[in-house]
């Protein structure tokens, strides 16, 4: 933990991977200067863009001694302002999964091969991203632990599938290969509590080892502190809990 | 669609309307009702949002059938689209 007598110092930048079918996408990635080794965190954007809160959360991992690395998952779609890119993904029915699945591992073995890495990559997003986080963690076998915030369509009815999101994600569940914390909001419509009750009971079932942390005045994207929805004391204690979950997961 | 917005480099002819009930980018609650004018030949730039409650989008769904039933009994307006 940083104490106020030593030197911290930090790089964030844009950099280029090869991402799914090798393509090349921009990933925002912010590490600690020094040798490490790190443990690393692969952080998945949420519907509304590769904006500025998610510089801001790569940026904090990066403070709290972690490799985050941090894909443009619409790099591909379009360019300009986050919000404009967004909202023509959004109209296009979002990215697809596989896609997204592809740029996930692709960020993840990119930190892992740097020297400076400690072996050691966990998963986290919120909205989309806390779906796709979920996803990563049973689809792919890379992550050594998966933050799943708020994920919004874990659970997709048959009339919800689309070609982009052919499979709802909890039918996967049997195949979620890491620890997993779930952060929630009571008051969230997506989703709702009686969703994460059924993804909870899922998880249980499979015999899968999760923690789950429900804010009962929370709503959703209570991390958002840019945004009414932001809830101070549920997003003090979220990132307190996040921590916590990576410093046992990824030592 | 046709017709013409006004976005952040001035007028631009509309070309699309992507409505949807989603989380919004701005407007201070968990969903709303979006609207994105847009015109995809330009780039993702030429677009006028508007995020609104689902009481607001009903009004003003309202409000534009009214407009328009006033305005096409109106024997003295002839709109011409060319």
């Amino acid at each position: 933990m940083y104490t106020t007598e030593q030197y911290e110092g930090m790089i964030a930048e844009t950099i280029t991977i090869k991402g799914h079918n090798g393509d090349e996408i921009h990933t925002y990635y912010a590490r600690p200067q020094g040798a490490g080794p790190f443990p690393a965190v692969v952080v998945i954007h949420h519907l509304p863009g590769w904006d500025e809160i998610y510089r801001d959360f790569t940026r904090k991992l990066a403070h709290h001694g972690y490799l985050a690395i941090s894909p443009d998952l619409y790099c591909r779609d379009a360019h300009g302002a986050p919000e404009d890119v967004a909202a023509a993904v959004r109209a296009e029915g979002g990215a697809p999964d596989d896609r997204v699945m592809g740029d996930v591992v692709a960020a993840a073995d990119y930190v892992l091969s740097l020297p400076s890495s400690n072996g050691k990559v966990a998963v986290w997003g919120t909205c989309s991203g806390g779906r796709h986080a979920f996803l990563a963690g049973c689809k792919l076998e890379v992550f050594d632990a998966v933050i799943e915030c708020w994920g919004g369509n874990v659970i997709m009815g048959p009339d919800q599938l689309t070609e982009k999101q052919p499979v709802s994600p909890n039918e996967y569940t049997s195949d979620l290969n890491a620890p997993l914390l779930g952060l929630f909001g009571d008051l969230d419509q997506s989703p709702t509590a009686e969703q994460v009750n059924q993804h909870e009971a899922e998880l249980k079932a499979a015999g899968k080892d999760y923690e789950f942390h429900r804010y009962a005045e929370a709503g959703h994207g209570f991390f958002y502190y840019h945004a009414p929805i932001y809830h101070q004391s549920s997003a003090v204690d979220g990132w307190e809990k996040m921590f916590d979950f990576l410093s046992r997961h990824l030592s | 669609m046709e017709g013409s917005g006004k976005g952040r480099e001035g007028w631009f002819p509309l070309k699309t309307a992507n409505v949807s009930y989603d989380h919004p980018f701005n407007a201070p609650w968990e969903y709303a009702l979006n609207i994105d004018f847009v015109n995809e030949d330009r780039g993702v730039g030429a677009r006028v949002a508007v995020e609104l409650s689902p009481e607001s989008a009903k009004l003003l769904a309202e409000t534009i059938f009214a407009a328009l039933q006033r305005g096409e009994a109106d024997p003295q307006i002839q709109v011409s689209v060319l």
